[in-house]
């Protein structure tokens, strides 16, 4: 019938359902180490290597989400990271550039694969999945080429500053470092503005708001965390740079999607692609655009993992792929396209983070670690499509 | 005459809705019974009933099926007590041939190896029966959509049929279709089936109908015999008013001319040389409601999109002016640009996001207006979406609901919506009121109205001759891709329409006298 009444907890409820579900590992494995008798989970340390481990996700993601948003699938980026990783091992190793150069070389060459990948599918209507199937063999492959079968390394340490540097500490405070409480401090005042901001924009409206509790008890949790985390690695080494990487691009590529006029048309695109163009949307473009996105994206991720792990090898980026989908997933965008956000996106590659070390500290081995991820994912799907049918 | 089916005080209720209450319905062996009522009346959730949709136990009151209680646990139970509904959305698999379809979930086989001859034969025989001269063979996608009504048909005839319900058996069809649907209907009645149809097309029930059911808002509304059925009585218990005026009251001042296309003509985009579109010339003029009539297939909506961006065809070639001046409109954004608008006859395929939100469907083909540079001024959205809810009366709890959860109606006014934002001075309405209630029609008339009256211009097409007639000021007639007459307000009649479809020989067009 016409009249179909709207869940109180409305669009709200899957994102407080992925944040409560991460919150549940987290509080999980706490538990599971400290009855090991191992030190502390939420450790310093720890949460570092969180977010250098599982940065090149993160990354991933963010432009697989434009991809999916848009009704494509990108399985090349495994292969293409590799390759550009080796593109800038190459370029700085045996040619000798100097960082500030090899940096945009390599994203620009991402570009161009993203490109050359994107004309076929916007342009020729060649399925994405054959096309990136084809990259993911092809780049591999060059990948194999360019290094010669060979892993090519060390590398100056600025460009190792990329992947396992901190930020300075201006305050020359030091311990505490006190840049990294002043940004967290910073980050947590953001947090409250735009939430309370975008209520006040629903109550003028007359959308049925969230009720407060749920809001402040949520605002609570991202606040309290975010001070934890920000304490704990401020008493350690300070922000690692590869968070603010991090921060910096989920900030933008968030407000890209939900804020321009680029990023609703992604969205029309793949919720309905003949109404977006008959309502004068360059479809092609678009579909282009994302690929070239992924690409460069794909090439930073590829320049971090070869800089955490100082050398480009054949082997590197096998499985990114899946990894950076499974999040898009867990993050609870649509298979079908159209639908999805980039907070869901990190999330959903956060709860994967947290779960690889809290095995890994826990001792699983690696062939249940799969095998649970699997499960988690199938389970974030189905918690979805139960949603949306009842 | 006997009763084959009875439903006593059926009430369905959905989480939040009454679909049903307490809803009765007789059926007479051997009739041809019309349920009529406008979408959302509950109609096709009482055939659901019926068909075991809903399984016995999720709804209350009873059936009566020859006299016993039917209890259907699914579809196939009622389906092998010989009630077989056909949808509006016609559950053919395109891929497969005629034969394969017939027989789907009923194959002709022994120990699970199917014998084709066998199948062929019969589909053969049946086929017969509906009057369907295709090889069992034929690909169900290649054919049309008529064809493939009759193949549904023939489909519940090889399940030994006893009541058939057909859920809006023409909506897709054009008149000689579904001229031929309607005989196919009188023929089986005289074989002895009984059936139900679902219609919205008036002029079809009085034809086929003995009897009439009523149903709006869930309850029924009163039970007409043959010699009551007339379409003002039935219209008026539809509707729950008296409607002694279908369409607006309208007085038209055409200004100056606004639009005008000259010798446009255009290719088929996949088969080369086949031309759509053939030298087509027409013009609208400000405030001028003008109509282009023609039977389905005939380019109508081929030359409407070819003109708007050339979203179809190839080979484009011709002028487009707009206050005489030639204007570009090789892009969707350029014609849009160019003040003209197009209003898909397919909203759900090619008008709406349907699992978007109201207001992000509306802002969709200009959000340059809801932003500065190119960030989105969301409030700003908000107001358009609020404004345009009020001015064109959208049903709904608010603009945060997705278009999926509205009424056809609703629908065809967020689109509406959608390109009005635009301001367009020229609207192209293709098929605007299709699969829309007759209230809801009347409220997009006015809507059309008024549009004019601020001296847009709008060129509608469409299907149904009556709204042609009641709503323009010029009709042009259409066949085969190419303009065959006009005719103006006071000379236009159905007759003369399809007397100028009729005589169409291929080669004459212009003004008819």
């Amino acid at each position: 019938m016409a009249d179909v009444k709207t869940n109180p907890l409305g669009s709200h409820l899957r994102e407080n359902g992925m944040l409560l579900a991460l919150v549940a590992i987290v509080v999980l494995f706490s538990i599971l180490v400290a009855m090991q008798g191992k030190p502390m989970f939420l450790q310093a340390p720890n949460i570092t290597n969180i977010f250098l481990q599982n940065g090149h996700v993160i990354i991933l993601a963010l432009g697989m989400l434009l991809i999916i948003v848009s009704g494509h699938i990108d399985l090349s980026v495994g292969s293409v990271a590799a390759f550009t990783g080796a593109v800038a091992a190459w370029l700085t190793v045996t040619h000798k550039l100097p960082v500030y150069a090899v940096i945009p070389l390599t994203l620009i060459v991402g570009g161009l694969i993203g490109a050359a990948q994107g004309y076929w599918v916007a342009y020729w209507r060649i399925p994405s999945f054959i096309v990136t199937l084809a990259g993911m063999l092809v780049f591999r492959g060059a990948t194999l080429w360019l290094l010669g079968g060979q892993n090519i390394g060390p590398f100056p340490r600025e460009f190792q500053a990329m992947s396992s540097g901190f930020i300075p500490d201006l305050t020359g405070l030091m311990k505490p470092h006190g840049l990294t409480l002043i940004i967290t401090a910073l980050a947590i005042g953001v947090v409250i503005w735009i939430g309370l901001r975008s209520r006040a924009r629903d109550a003028e409206f007359g959308i049925t708001p969230e009720p407060a509790g749920l809001f402040w008890g949520r605002t609570l949790i991202i606040a309290a965390a975010t001070a934890f985390v920000g304490w704990q690695l401020a008493s350690f080494r300070g922000l690692p740079n590869v968070l603010i990487v991090l921060a910096v691009l989920t900030v933008l590529y968030a407000f890209f999607t939900e804020n321009t006029v680029q990023g609703r048309r992604i969205y029309a695109v793949g919720g309905n692609e003949k109404a977006a163009k008959l309502s004068g949307i360059r479809t092609e473009r678009l579909v282009f655009f994302c690929f070239v996105n992924m690409g460069m994206l794909a090439a930073l991720a590829g320049m971090m993992v070869t800089a955490r792990l100082n050398s480009a090898t054949p082997k590197a980026g096998t499985g990114f792929e899946l990894d950076a989908i499974a999040a898009v997933f867990i993050g609870g965008a649509s298979m079908a396209g159209g639908s999805g956000k980039i907070v869901g996106v990190v999330i959903g590659a956060l709860i994967m983070g947290v779960m690889n070390m809290g095995m890994s500290i826990l001792g699983v081995g690696i062939d249940y670690q799969q095998m649970i991820k699997g499960l988690v994912l199938l389970a974030a799907v189905i918690f979805d499509v139960y949603n949306k049918t009842k | 005459m006997t009763t084959l089916l009875e439903m006593r005080e059926i009430t369905k209720v959905f989480p939040g809705v009454k679909a049903l209450d307490r809803v009765s319905l007789t059926v007479e062996a051997g009739e041809i019974h019309a349920i009529c009522g406008e979408n959302g009346a509950g109609k096709s959730t009482l055939m659901k009933v019926l068909s075991g949709v809903y399984p016995h136990g999720s709804f209350e009151g009873e059936i009566l099926y020859d006299g016993a209680p039917l209890r259907n646990r699914s579809i196939r139970d009622s389906e092998d007590k010989g009630i077989i509904i056909i949808h509006q959305e016609l559950a053919l698999i395109p891929l497969l041939s005629i034969a394969e379809n017939l027989f789907m979930g009923n194959e002709v086989a022994s120990r699970g190896v199917i014998s084709w001859p066998a199948a062929f034969k019969r589909t053969e025989e049946l086929l017969r029966q509906v009057g369907l001269n295709e090889p069992p063979g034929a690909i169900v996608g290649k054919l049309g959509v008529g064809k493939q009504q009759l193949i549904e048909i023939a489909k519940a005839l090889s399940k030994n049929v006893r009541l058939l319900i057909l859920d809006e058996p023409t909506a897709a069809l054009q008149e000689a279709d579904a001229d031929r649907l309607l005989d196919l209907m009188l023929e089986l009645k005289a074989r002895g089936v009984t059936q139900i149809i679902i219609s919205h097309k008036l002029n079809e029930i009085s034809r086929v109908a003995d009897r009439i059911t009523v149903i709006r808002d869930g309850t029924t509304v009163s039970t007409l015999s043959k010699d009551e059925i007339s379409e003002d009585r039935i219209i008026k218990d539809m509707v729950g008013r008296d409607m002694a005026h279908r369409y607006p009251e309208r007085e038209s001042h055409p200004g100056e001319v606004l639009f005008e296309v000259e010798n446009w003509s255009c290719w088929h985009p996949e088969q080369a040389g086949r031309q759509m579109i053939k030298d087509v010339s027409l013009n609208v003029r400000k405030g001028e409601i003008v109509g282009i009539a023609g039977l389905m297939g005939t380019g109508r909506t081929e030359l409407a999109m070819s003109i708007f961006g050339r979203s179809y065809g190839k080979g484009h070639q011709g002028t487009v002016r707009m206050h005489g001046k030639p204007v570009d409109v090789s892009t969707v954004s350029k014609a849009i640009a160019a003040g003209i608008s197009y209003v898909t006859e397919d909203r759900k395929a090619l008008g709406l996001i349907l699992d978007e939100p109201i207001v992000k469907n509306i802002s969709l083909a200009n959000l340059a207006g809801v932003a500065q540079r190119w960030v989105l001024d969301k409030r700003r959205e908000m107001q358009v979406a609020e404004s345009y809810r009020k001015q064109l009366a959208i049903r709904t709890p608010g603009v945060q609901q997705k278009v999926v959860n509205l009424s056809g109606g609703n629908q065809q006014k967020v689109v509406l919506s959608k390109w009005l934002f635009t301001d367009p001075e020229l609207l192209i309405l293709d098929e605007p009121t299709r699969g829309i209630d007759v209230g809801a029609k009347f409220e997009i008339y006015t809507i059309m109205k008024d549009l004019a009256d601020q001296g847009r211009g709008i060129l509608m097409i469409s299907s149904e001759m009556p709204e042609l007639l009641g709503m323009c000021d010029r009709i042009y007639v259409m066949n085969e891709g190419r303009i065959v007459g006009e005719l103006a307000r006071g000379e236009a009649s159905q007759e003369r329409i399809m007397a100028l479809i009729v005589t169409d020989n291929g080669k004459t067009t212009g003004k008819v006298a």
